[in-house]
């Protein structure tokens, strides 16, 4: 490997988070947005074919090493680590509603998804998967709220452009409501 | 800085492993009866509707109750007849289908999430530990003059121990005897309160109480207590003195 891949498998190495890019082009001022591309590239390249227990992965606007999936079951099983909990179905409703519609007030949850969210609003806030970002214009002057950078890390999103566009998604094209 | 009193306030939550909400158990029934979306048979999903938020127990459910009662009032609408021409009636299902199409849609991205979150979940980073690695504290490297010199400073640091003096302060038995029998002189009876004043130092009371018991064992004034705690009654003992 290039003494700039190691560099970098070094720094992702020590760090339980996806590193972002510009922090990764940090390290070596004297490196090109190009070479460090290269070798990210390298690194994957070099995890991917050399037989390793680990991989590169982009994720949540970085880069991050995580164990390959065939591992996990059996470092669990002896407690050496756990698997963050699945989120409700209810949690994930609030969860994409939110990614969508955000900056989004409770109220306009609550339309959408037909029940109370404001203990589900709770949970997620101390998950820290989504924050409060501003509050409405109007009566109470409401929060808004969007969805945080560990939202894009817990679910394996690079940035929220990767979910689909709304015009995209199956249910949209099938039928026009206004068609009635 | 989150306002929690907002989130709080949301009343009585309903969560069932199967359905997240009355939206969800109708598109639920709607799936089941493989029936499209835009043309619902209200009287009949309405009917399961009923059924089901009965059988599941929900029928206390607020928000269940509450997409009950819509379910119905489209019904009976659907049931009125039709004004005018076909193109200006108003569909009374509309603002329910255009619900459940968006409640469907976020449904989608849902499994998408699902599907990514369960993929992610399978692959661990770095400090996710479910113990917390205990590092081993570095041993100590130190060389006498710095320890003797921070001993120097925690002993400079130190104040030094204050020593009281203890002066005993002898009783004054004798003195006490000269002062009753000098009283029982004068008056034939007394009060333990007349030998000893009210603020007397502890010594002084001692030694009046061992000077009375000392008289009274010699004879020569006899001591009543009526009660325990009560005043003693001191009296010249005239047989004691006769004697």
């Amino acid at each position: 490997m290039t003494p700039l891949a190691k560099l970098l498998e070094a720094a992702l190495f020590s760090s339980g988070h996806p590193v972002p890019l510009d922090e990764l082009r940090a390290l070596d001022p004297d490196a090109s947005a190009a070479a460090v591309a290269m070798a990210l590239d390298e690194l994957r390249e070099h995890y991917d074919t050399g037989g390793h227990g680990v991989e590169l992965v982009e994720i949540a606007g970085g880069w991050q090493i995580l164990t390959r999936p065939e591992f996990t079951e059996t470092i669990e099983r002896v407690q050496l680590a756990v698997r963050p909990q699945r989120l409700s179905s209810a949690a994930l409703e609030t969860l994409a509603i939110i990614a969508y519609r955000q900056p989004i007030g409770r109220a306009e949850i609550e339309e959408i998804r037909g029940v109370a969210v404001g203990s589900m609003l709770r949970t997620l806030l101390e998950r820290g998967l989504i924050d409060v970002v501003g509050r409405a214009e109007g009566l109470g002057r409401p929060m808004l709220y969007g969805t945080t950078p560990a939202f894009l890390e817990q679910f394996a999103l690079r940035h929220l452009g990767e979910l689909p566009r709304a015009d995209e998604l199956a249910v949209a094209l099938r039928s026009e409501p206004r068609a009635l | 800085m989150i306002d929690t009193a907002e989130l709080i306030e949301a009343p009585f939550v309903i969560e069932l492993e199967q359905f997240s909400g009355p939206l969800d158990l109708l598109l639920t029934l709607i799936r089941d009866e493989r029936v499209e979306i835009t043309d619902i048979p209200i009287a009949r999903i309405c009917e399961q509707f009923l059924a089901r938020i009965h059988s599941l127990g929900l029928s206390d459910a607020a928000e269940y109750l509450e997409m009950a009662a819509r379910l119905l009032r489209i019904k009976v609408q659907m049931l009125l007849p039709r004004h005018g021409s076909g193109d200006e009636w108003e569909d009374p299902r509309a603002e329910l289908v255009r619900r459940l199409l968006e409640y469907q849609q976020m449904r989608e991205v849902v499994d998408l999430l699902e599907r990514r979150g369960d993929d992610r979940r399978e692959r661990l980073g770095r400090g996710v530990t479910l113990i917390e690695p205990v590092r081993p504290t570095r041993p100590l490297s130190l060389a006498l003059p710095e320890l003797l010199a921070a001993v120097d400073r925690v002993l400079r640091m130190a104040r030094k121990p204050v020593l009281h003096d203890i002066v005993p302060r002898a009783l004054d038995v004798d003195g006490a005897i000269e002062t009753i029998r000098a009283l029982l002189h004068l008056r034939a009876t007394a009060r333990f309160s007349d030998i000893v004043s009210a603020g007397a130092e502890p010594w002084r009371i001692l030694s009046a109480l061992l000077a009375l018991l000392e008289l009274a064992r010699r004879g020569e004034l006899r001591v009543r207590q009526r009660r325990p705690f009560g005043t003693m009654d001191i009296a010249r003992d005239t047989a004691g003195e006769a004697a």
